[in-house]
């Protein structure tokens, strides 16, 4: 058990390690500008010179795709479940929302600042909800009705209501897609929220820092900026895998049968 | 029989369209009555109904055959829009390409060696919660100084964008065969390659397409995030951006430009819906 | 007449072969414990034992899709990693293991593509593969409009494609039902007799060993052993065959040789 842990974190540490060891050693070696890619050690540092303002706008970003997000998979699972108890909406809506979720929907930002106003932060919520909206609605939609007949047959040889069916059948069932779909949506909630920036709103958030550290050429402060973004995106998805972890325990790796 | 059935798919998609305008038209309706609260209460609407936040969808439509002055020449919006979105389509499209190659590469890297399916797949998984859309100044940057043209850069975020799906799905298809049909390749003492490509890829092909799907719709983000967050020229998102400017003129056109970028989106899904039934599902109904 | 044992070569001998999974960790199996087998060209023989006792496993020892942990497999006097190189086998599967994707000619033409046959000989050996098994009409059509008889029959077909001196099937008709499975006995004994291949043939059916083989080899489980060998010799079998009392001395003498092995 121990030396099977070991055997899956030791590779990508290494990985990572090596990696980041060619990076610094290939910038210095080949004196490759700053402009273009500075060294991980130079990041480093200013991750500790500008902490407070990194920090500041990293919590700022972080509150509106966190809000963004379980608002967003609250409302896609609610959709999901009034979908399913009515074959009306479902077959009217769930294709829509496919062909929705085909198109760009971080585009309706100007939008939605135009309903809700630019003053507040609720315009660029309102882009992470409907972005994170979508994969959960038709994800989840569907393992809720891919169900296998023979269940539903059993169930309904135990004389289970509907109702029962929905609690032992559908949802276990709809249970991994709804991890997929979670997986899916935590990055974009951190995407769809810097791209809501650059749309107007309160400008002391990540997307900001990186656009304007960008343009007085501090490229290695633009760099810790994104690497504070992708640790905000890699907690929301590390939630998302501990979440899918501790809601289906009997899907964990590493089963006994054999041959 | 399956003909009928997307024709009333179609036809509920459609009466659920009409039902979403009603909607619109109905909820602005009530909002001008009550001068934009729930009728008989105190209570604000969420969204206020002047023509300015929400045109009329008659308006919205009618826009499109409107002229608009595009540098030194006249043309109707419908053609402007249809001319940014092909650039779009182009970045789109190159992003897309390059993100299925990276992505299928490193599918069969990590398929080949073990330790790469374990060092690099959690790498991969990270790698999308880089938000690379922050990059899209520095990488346009970085383009710029090499000397290439802005659609470069941006498809570069496209590709970013791209190939994750690819290589996630792509590395589970290619371990999708059963172990009896990788025993049977054995038995015949094929070759790793030719396992490869007369198994594993075959049988990934219904892992691959959902990801293609993903990756286009993905890579038309890419595509309009990069041009919005970069500032050039010409392109769908820099259409949205300078509407969204000149919002408090014309809101028809703003509408126009976000329902054009919707349809770009619809197209490339299409496009991919396409291929994967010439591929896999033309000419193998079941018959029994 | 003269006694043909001795001129025959042999096809599979198996010496005192050993199978250990998972060796050394805490769920280490011993599969196969001493197996000694002999067969000789021309014969048929099925593995019969209750599920556990590594009939395939052995199978695949002869297959080179396992290595022995101790002891020897030959096959037609080889090493079976030679054999397997060189193709002296064809290989059919409880699921026939069809690719989903190639239509039936093209399934049965996989093998030759990767010995790097020509299209137009490809073509040709497919028509009699097709024409062996029954199938001509359907050559067009892909696995999933078959019915499982017709799926397990271009599976045949597939593995004799290349003409391989040895036949390995690993409870090819598992999945069938009754009617078509004594159906597809019949139609294998057919195919045996035309294309004179050796078969060894994993089973869990008690009349099928007896109904197919010239010899029916019994293994007992817990590790895995040979208990006994039981020649059959019911010449040339129809379907008729099955109501004669030979076969029924056949089955049982079969049946009372597993009892003994449950009885341990």
């Amino acid at each position: 058990m121990k030396k099977n842990r070991l055997a899956s974190v030791l590779p990508p540490v290494i990985v990572g390690i090596v990696g980041l060891a060619l990076w610094e050693g290939t910038v210095t070696v080949f004196g490759i500008r700053e402009i273009l890619l500075p060294k991980p050690s130079s990041i480093w540092a200013q991750l500790f010179e500008k902490w407070s303002v990194l920090r500041h706008a990293t919590w700022e970003t972080g509150k509106i795709s966190v809000s963004g997000l379980l608002v967003g998979i609250f409302l896609g699972v609610l959709m999901a479940l009034i979908a399913n108890r009515f074959k009306v909406l479902n077959d009217g809506f769930t294709p829509l929302a496919i062909a929705i979720n085909a198109t760009p929907i971080v585009a309706l930002a100007p939008i939605f600042n135009a309903w809700f106003g630019i003053t507040g932060t609720f315009s660029n919520q309102a882009v992470v909800i409907a972005v994170v909206f979508f994969p959960v609605f038709i994800n989840t939609a569907k393992g809720l009705n891919e169900v296998h007949p023979n269940e539903i047959e059993l169930m309904q040889s135990y004389a289970a209501s509907e109702w029962t069916i929905l609690r032992e059948v559908r949802i276990p069932n709809a249970l991994p897609f709804f991890a997929n779909s979670l997986r899916l949506a935590a990055p974009l909630s951190v995407i769809a929220a810097i791209v809501a920036e650059y749309f107007g709103g309160p400008q002391d958030r990540i997307g900001t820092v990186i656009t304007s550290s960008a343009g007085f050429a501090k490229y290695d402060v633009a760099w810790a900026a994104i690497a504070m973004a992708s640790g905000l995106g890699l907690l929301l998805f590390g939630s998302a895998l501990v979440t899918e972890r501790l809601s289906m325990p009997w899907r964990i790796s590493g089963d006994i049968k054999d041959n | 029989m399956t003909k009928r059935k997307a024709f009333r798919t179609a036809f509920t998609v459609l009466v659920t369209l009409v039902l979403l305008v009603l909607l619109w038209e109905g909820y602005k309706w009530m909002g001008q009555q009550t001068d934009d609260h729930w009728p008989g209460t105190q209570f604000g609407l969420p969204v206020s109904t002047n023509d300015l936040t929400m045109p009329h969808s008659g308006d919205i439509f009618n826009e499109l055959t409107e002229e608009i002055r595009a540098g030194r020449e006249t043309l109707p919006l419908t053609v402007y829009l249809a001319k940014k979105a092909a650039f779009t389509f182009l970045e789109a499209a190159i992003g897309f390409s390059l993100g299925v190659i990276v992505g299928l590469m490193l599918a069969i890297f990590m398929l080949r060696w073990r330790f790469a399916e374990r060092g690099f797949l959690p790498w991969i998984n990270v790698s999308q919660t880089v938000p690379l859309i922050a990059l899209a100044p520095i990488v346009v940057t970085w383009a710029r100084l090499q000397g290439y043209p802005d659609m470069v850069g941006i498809s570069l975020i496209a590709t970013y964008l791209t190939f994750f799906p690819v290589a996630v799905s792509g590395l589970r298809g290619l371990q999708s065969p059963d172990s009896s049909d990788i025993e049977l390749m054995h038995s015949y003492a094929a070759s790793w390659s030719s396992t490869l490509i007369k198994l594993r890829l075959p049988a990934a092909r219904p892992f691959l397409f959902p990801a293609f799907k993903l990756a286009a719709t993905l890579s038309v983000v890419g595509a309009i995030v990069g041009e919005i967050s970069i500032g050039t020229k010409t392109g769908l998102g820099r259409a949205i951006l300078d509407f969204s400017m000149r919002y408090a003129v014309w809101p028809e056109r703003l509408y126009s430009s976000v329902i054009a970028a919707s349809l770009l989106g619809l197209f490339v899904f299409g496009l991919v819906n396409a291929a994967e039934w010439l591929v896999i599902k033309r000419g193998r109904e079941v018959l029994k | 007449m003269r006694d043909n044992s001795e001129a025959l070569e042999e096809a599979v001998s198996v010496e005192s072969a050993d199978k250990v999974f998972n060796s050394g960790s805490d769920n280490e199996v011993q599969a196969l414990l001493g197996i000694d087998l002999n067969v000789k060209e021309g014969d048929f023989i099925s593995l019969i034992g209750p599920s556990g006792c590594g009939k395939s496993t052995l199978l695949r020892l002869i297959a080179d899709l396992l290595s022995p942990t101790a002891g020897e497999v030959k096959v037609f006097g080889k090493t079976a990693n030679q054999a397997r190189l060189d193709q002296d086998y064809g290989m059919v599967f409880q699921h026939s293991g069809l690719f989903d994707w190639r239509d039936v000619s093209a399934n049965i033409e996989l093998p030759l593509e990767l010995k790097g046959w020509s299209k137009a000989d490809r073509h040709v050996r497919s028509r009699e593969m097709l024409k062996l098994v029954r199938l001509e009409e359907f050559k067009d059509y892909y696995p999933r409009q078959l019915s499982g008889g017709m799926q397990q029959r271009v599976s045949i077909a597939r593995a004799l494609s290349f003409e391989p001196r040895l036949l390995l099937m690993d409870e090819p008709f598992g999945a069938l039902d009754e009617m078509t499975r004594e159906h597809m006995q019949v139609e294998l004994l057919r195919i045996w007799r035309e294309t004179g291949t050796t078969v060894v043939f994993v089973t869990h059916s008690i009349p099928e060993a007896a109904f197919l083989s010239s010899k029916v080899v019994v293994l007992s489980p817990r590790p895995g052993r040979i208990h006994s060998e039981i020649t059959v010799n019911l010449g040339n079998r129809t379907d008729e065959t099955r109501e004669d009392p030979e076969f029924f001395q056949a089955t049982t003498e079969v049946r009372e040789a597993l009892r003994a092995v449950e009885a341990n």
